[in-house]
């Protein structure tokens, strides 16, 4: 069972700073117990959203909005991507780590494309398969 | 927190804790089947407790203190039980070092802990099925149920197995040790055949209802990432787990809806795992940076490579294909090797070239009831067109195959060969 577990943003990670050297050291330590338990699978730590943008869908109109965007909690500062056995097995191990100051950090179970059953038809399936070949192809 | 609730996170508790306690614990008492005990008595206490006093703060330091204090208590015990004056100094050792309450030091030193296991559970000593199911129960936290359910054998054989291999461990007093340098080769290959038989038996199960048992590769999978964090400069570890994450990517192309088996020919690509594909290729660049020389896990990790970068069956780099099996057939000698040769050979020099070479090996006494010999020829012999004589080697293959799903469709294959294409076939498709 696949999950995915989103870490918010913070004043600070908005502002572009890089966390202390205790709480790398703490991040490091953390990350290699995921990876000597075998749980993790891919992580990555994103920019602030100052160097972002959103698009907004409005009819056929297209707006673009640059960051930086304020509400820093709601914003997703980076992920992981985690194998468990359970999405009990997921908590345990988020529990451990180490976060403080009342943060929520969220973890979300990830879809399988069977997941999405009838909804992805034949054809939908087949125009997904063509876009996977011609990405093999410019590898 | 209802009861049930607290049950399904002490699951979870143990599958993370399980084998850092048994391995710590084994280091203490020096005996693996003590360790385990002890280990059990501990998650007995979290279920009597934890419904009531909540989940401790630190779920695996609060097993082991348990744990810790039992093997005292049992010490103790003993002098009251047999009248000794006083315990013998290994004992003694023991009662000291169960005694120690620098918890946090045990906790931090695991990783070590944890492979001493897996060499001591893969151990030469005992019988390759023992050293499976105690690898499974110690390491990978599977109940004897569920290792049962694995490898479709009742569970007081697998008890029984278990049983007697923690006890062939305790009297050829087997070491809880690295292996030193001059052994240690041989006995890591014992550990990745473990690792990589499990994986195969959930990626085509050799016998039963279901063709594949994504739960078990799943099992081998997370023991093979473990041991490549453990074990970092050993190419073959990270060979081996390449392997694993390209096959296992294709694992929800494998089965079609009703449970039956989808060739890779027939396997709609875009299904595949992109993630598992990615780390595959990725372990496979640092195992062919450690080593000029491959060994045989990263060299199938290479052919599982090959076929993951191809968009289709007709764009697979065939000749590629083979050459990599030339290197492994050189370097296992192995005729189950030489005989998928032979299938990347028709792909890539056509049918004929493939059939010759599948001909060569129906001598070989170790094919001899291998299902997958006439399925190969029946498969080339209908690309020759030769269908009566395909019929009748789709039927033998049959009666050889043990798993129910492989043996529908061979069984359709019989009747028509043309029906379904095989391995590294390309996709026959009806006249319009």
């Amino acid at each position: 069972m696949r999950f995915m577990v989103l870490v918010p943003g913070s004043p600070e990670s908005e502002a572009g700073e890089m966390p202390s050297t205790e709480l790398l050291e703490a991040m490091t330590k953390y990350n290699e117990e995921l990876v000597k338990a075998g749980v993790l699978l891919a992580a990555d730590g994103l920019h602030p959203s100052s160097r972002g943008a959103k698009v907004r869908f409005q009819g056929s109109e297209r707006t673009v909005i640059d960051g930086p965007f304020t509400e820093a909690k709601e914003l997703v500062a980076g992920y992981w991507i985690w194998e468990c056995g359970s999405r009990e097995e997921a908590i345990e191990w988020l529990k451990r780590a180490p976060f403080g100051g009342g943060v929520e950090v969220e973890l979300r179970p990830i879809f399988d494309p069977g997941d999405f059953g009838e909804q992805l038809t034949p054809e939908l399936r087949e125009a997904n398969e063509r876009l996977r070949e011609q990405a093999a192809g410019q590898r | 927190m209802a009861a049930s609730a607290t049950h399904h996170v002490i699951d979870a508790v143990w599958r993370i804790e399980s084998a850092r306690l048994i391995a710590g614990l084994t280091r203490i008492v020096g005996d693996v089947s003590a360790a385990e005990d002890l280990a059990q008595d501990a998650l007995v206490a979290a279920l009597e407790q934890w419904p009531q006093s909540g989940v401790p703060q630190n779920p695996g330091a609060w097993l082991m203190t348990i744990a810790k204090r039992r093997g005292i208590d049992a010490l103790r015990r003993r002098v009251r039980l047999e009248r000794k004056q006083q315990l013998i100094g290994s004992e003694l050792q023991i009662l000291a070092r169960l005694d120690q309450s620098d918890l946090a030091a045990h906790v931090d030193d695991v990783p070590d802990d944890v492979l001493g296991l897996i060499f001591m559970t893969c151990h030469p000593v005992l019988p390759q099925p023992a050293r499976v199911a105690l690898t499974l129960r110690l390491l990978g936290g599977l109940s004897t149920p569920e290792i049962a359910r694995a490898f479709l054998v009742s569970e007081g054989t697998i008890a029984q197995r278990i049983v007697r291999a923690k006890r062939t461990l305790t009297e050829a007093h087997v070491p809880f040790a690295m292996p030193g340098r001059d052994e240690l080769s041989g006995r890591l290959a014992a550990v990745l055949e473990v690792i990589y038989l499990v994986f195969n038996e959930g990626y085509a199960a050799t016998a039963g209802e279901h063709w594949i048992r994504p739960t078990l590769c799943e099992d081998a999978l997370r023991l093979g990432r473990i041991l490549a964090a453990l074990m970092t400069r050993e190419p073959e570890v990270h060979g081996l787990l390449a392997l694993m994450e390209l096959q296992a990517s294709r694992l929800r192309a494998r089965i079609g809806p009703r449970g039956q088996p989808v060739l890779l020919a027939d396997q709609d690509r875009g299904r595949w795992d992109h993630l598992l594909v990615r780390r595959g290729l990725a372990g496979l660049r640092r195992a062919e940076q450690l080593s000029r020389t491959l060994g045989p896990y990263t060299l199938q990790a290479e052919i599982a490579a090959c076929h993951a970068r191809a968009p289709s069956v007709q764009a697979t780099d065939w000749p590629r294909i083979v050459a990599l099996y030339d290197g492994l057939a050189a370097l296992t000698g192995s005729p189950v090797v030489e005989l998928n040769r032979a299938v990347a050979v028709a792909m890539a020099y056509g049918p004929q070239a493939g059939l010759e070479l599948v001909d060569s090996l129906a001598t070989e006494p170790a094919l001899g009831r291998y299902y997958l010999l006439p399925s190969v020829r029946g498969d080339l012999l209908t690309r020759l067109g030769r269908q009566a004589e395909a019929r009748s080697e789709f039927s033998r293959a049959a009666e050889l195959c043990d798993n129910d799903r492989e043996r529908e469709l061979l069984l359709a294959r019989a009747t028509y060969p043309d029906l379904a294409s095989a391995e590294h076939e390309p996709k026959h498709r009806p006249p319009a």
